[in-house]
């Protein structure tokens, strides 16, 4: 049922949409170069032994005073702006794609099997999620990683998905309320297929597309959050990459003109989000026709 | 319902309401037995308070002093009662009532977050209208590129963005702080009655309102395109109607239905970005408050916040849940 939702058709209208197709350029220079950042960077700026503090501070090499292998300048402690960047996508893409899977993975089947058992079981998961749900990702993966500190990556990760399965469980809870009804489903059900194999093999795939719009907007907003609570201090730990500790402690440097130690951070963590945004926007109105964009 | 007279409605919505009420109460039964827990079983305050080197001694006397030694439900009992007089302790780093820590600083946070609102409620309906009714047009596009933009920025880079272009390059607006504050009553002091303060709530309300802005243009957007489609709009346009009316009356009454309950329902986020918010402004409010208790394990700070905050958050679901039925008699309570 996906083969036939990705039919050619579908890669037809892909084609011609501008946007979608520069979202998706976008996240696949960002992708690669998070992924071979040891194999392309010029420094690694996380060993010791390559920074010197003598290189710190220098701005990028177009502007006067910019030193040679520092295309993007250097920080505070001498670490190249490029290289920085480049491991800092690293934990953004891990932290956006655990997310995304763990989240996806626990409210999908949640959601599923509320809306397949309907009765209590549904009402008390469904007040559950909407008392997470009002309280905010954000506020709480904020007060998670406060209150548990030094869990370094693997937390984060925890304390967003914590935070966040309930997005997937009330999306897959309606879609599912929607294909339970069709004969298919019915169908199944009266040749005694087992309320397992109707659940996975006969519910699951068709209930699905929404739940990809879900998960291309989760992975921006998982982006986003991660970037934001290493800002605050409570995300990554210092020793490790992240974009969002870059901008933080560039901050301080702002108002002595040094904008680079921000700005260059900023624009890749704008790039990844406003990426998967396009690629979202696209794939919601290929699912939902009546949604045309203007 | 089934058989029988249907109740009179104001019943059915008086029993909905107390309800509400109740499994909110469940709600923050729930929340404060977590924060017990953070208070009991994380960062030993009796370190914090007697510091790294006291002796077993004078570890005991504090222990006994916050009454840690007593049996856990009475200690539960205890921090309940406490919690519903508004009682939660002394901060461990000041030595201050934690409520009045907060009170003094919730005024702050108060003016900053209703601004944000304000102006995200009142720019992103009317760019929404505006965006909805040529939506071909190059502004349309525009204001949805702007939107969309608006959504992928962080809120601190937003803030940044703001302090480098306004307070560093022009040089117009103050990067920090909130200025001057006139006093008004008990703890309140505002900085709505001086130039200064309004020049520092500038950049810190867009900052935090940007993203409700973006969320809002694209929600009434939205709603407006579907409502300008349906037949009672049409019929409005064919009986001869003035555009300000069909627009106005018909159409955008309908959207902001939904419009306004989802931005009630984003008071968590108001909150969890507010805290971004005061960070990067210096911002002498509340959630500066809260980051600073979580860097020094002031657990009675950090409990105290999240239960007002999840009073706050769990009052205007309810309000909103009701005000959505008086807006909306189609929905029924059951």
């Amino acid at each position: 049922m996906i083969k036939r939702l990705f039919h050619s058709r579908v890669l037809q209208h892909f084609f011609k949409d501008p946007l979608a197709i520069i979202g998706v350029l976008i996240l696949f220079v960002m992708l690669i170069g998070a992924i071979f950042a040891p194999l392309i960077a010029p420094q690694n700026p996380y060993d010791p032994r390559a920074l010197s503090l003598q290189d710190s501070l220098q701005p990028p090499l177009w502007m006067p005073g910019g030193k040679a292998p520092f295309l993007l300048g250097t920080d505070d402690q001498g670490r190249d702006i490029l290289s920085t960047i480049l491991y800092g996508c690293r934990t953004s893409f891990t932290v956006g794609f655990s997310v995304v899977l763990l989240a996806g993975l626990i409210g999908v089947t949640i959601g599923l099997i509320a809306a397949f058992y309907g009765g209590v079981l549904d009402a008390v998961t469904m007040r559950v999620a909407d008392t997470l749900f009002s309280f905010s990702t954000t506020l709480m993966a904020m007060l998670l990683l406060g209150i548990f500190k030094g869990g370094g990556i693997p937390l984060v990760i925890l304390a967003i998905v914590i935070a966040d399965w309930v997005r997937y469980a009330r999306t897959m809870r309606g879609s599912t309320l929607g294909v339970k009804q069709e004969d298919y489903v019915e169908a199944a059900r009266a040749i005694g297929s087992p309320n397992l194999r109707i659940m996975f093999r006969h519910i699951l795939p068709n209930a699905i597309p929404p739940i990809l719009v879900v998960a291309a907007v989760d992975f921006g907003a998982a982006v986003m959050l991660e970037a934001t609570l290493s800002f605050l201090g409570v995300g990554v730990p210092i020793n490790e990459p992240s974009l969002g500790m870059m901008i933080a402690s560039g901050k301080n440097y702002i108002y002595a003109g040094m904008w680079w130690l921000t700005i260059f951070p900023g624009i890749a963590l704008i790039a990844i989000v406003l990426g998967v945004n396009l690629l979202a926007d696209w794939l919601r109105e290929e699912i939902n026709p009546r949604l045309k964009r203007g | 319902m089934g058989q029988g007279d249907p109740p009179h409605a104001s019943i059915v919505m008086l029993t909905y309401i107390i309800r509400r009420i109740a499994q909110s109460l469940i709600v923050l039964l729930a929340v404060s037995m977590i924060c017990f827990v953070i208070f009991q079983y994380l960062g030993d305050p009796v370190i914090t308070l007697a510091g790294r080197y006291a002796t077993q001694e004078q570890q005991e006397a504090v222990r006994e002093s916050l009454g840690l030694n007593r049996p856990l439900y009475v200690q539960y009992a205890t921090f309940l009662a406490n919690a519903a007089r508004g009682n939660f302790g002394l901060s461990y780093v000041s030595q201050v009532p934690v409520m009045k820590l907060i009170f003094e600083r919730l005024p702050a946070t108060a003016e900053m977050a209703a601004t944000a609102m304000f102006i995200a409620l009142l720019l992103g309906i009317s760019l929404g209208v505006i965006s909805s009714l040529r939506p071909r047009s190059f502004s349309s596009r525009a204001i949805m590129s702007g939107s969309l933009l608006g959504i992928s920025l962080p809120t601190f880079l937003v803030g940044i963005l703001l302090i480098l272009v306004f307070a560093v390059v022009l040089r117009v607006l103050p990067p920090f702080g909130r200025g001057r504050v006139v006093h008004i009553v008990g703890t309140w002091s505002t900085g709505f009655l001086t130039l200064d303060g309004w020049r520092h709530l500038i950049l810190p309300a867009l900052t935090l309102g940007m993203y409700q802005l973006a969320v809002l243009i694209r929600l009434t957007r939205g709603g407006m395109l579907e409502a300008l489609q349906e037949d009672y709009v049409r019929t409005a346009w064919a009986k001869g109607l003035s555009a300000r009316l069909v627009i106005f009356k018909h159409a955008l009454r309908n959207v902001l239905i939904p419009v306004v309950t989802v931005a009630g329902l984003q008071m968590g986020e108001l909150i969890a970005f507010s805290i971004v918010t005061e960070s990067i402004f210096q911002w002498p409010g509340t959630g500066k408050l809260l980051l600073n208790a979580i860097y020094e394990t002031d657990n009675p700070v950090i409990v105290a916040y999240v239960m007002i905050a999840a009073v706050i958050i769990l009052s205007i679901n309810i309000l909103v849940d009701i005000l959505y039925g008086i807006l909306n008699p189609r929905i029924s309570y059951d």
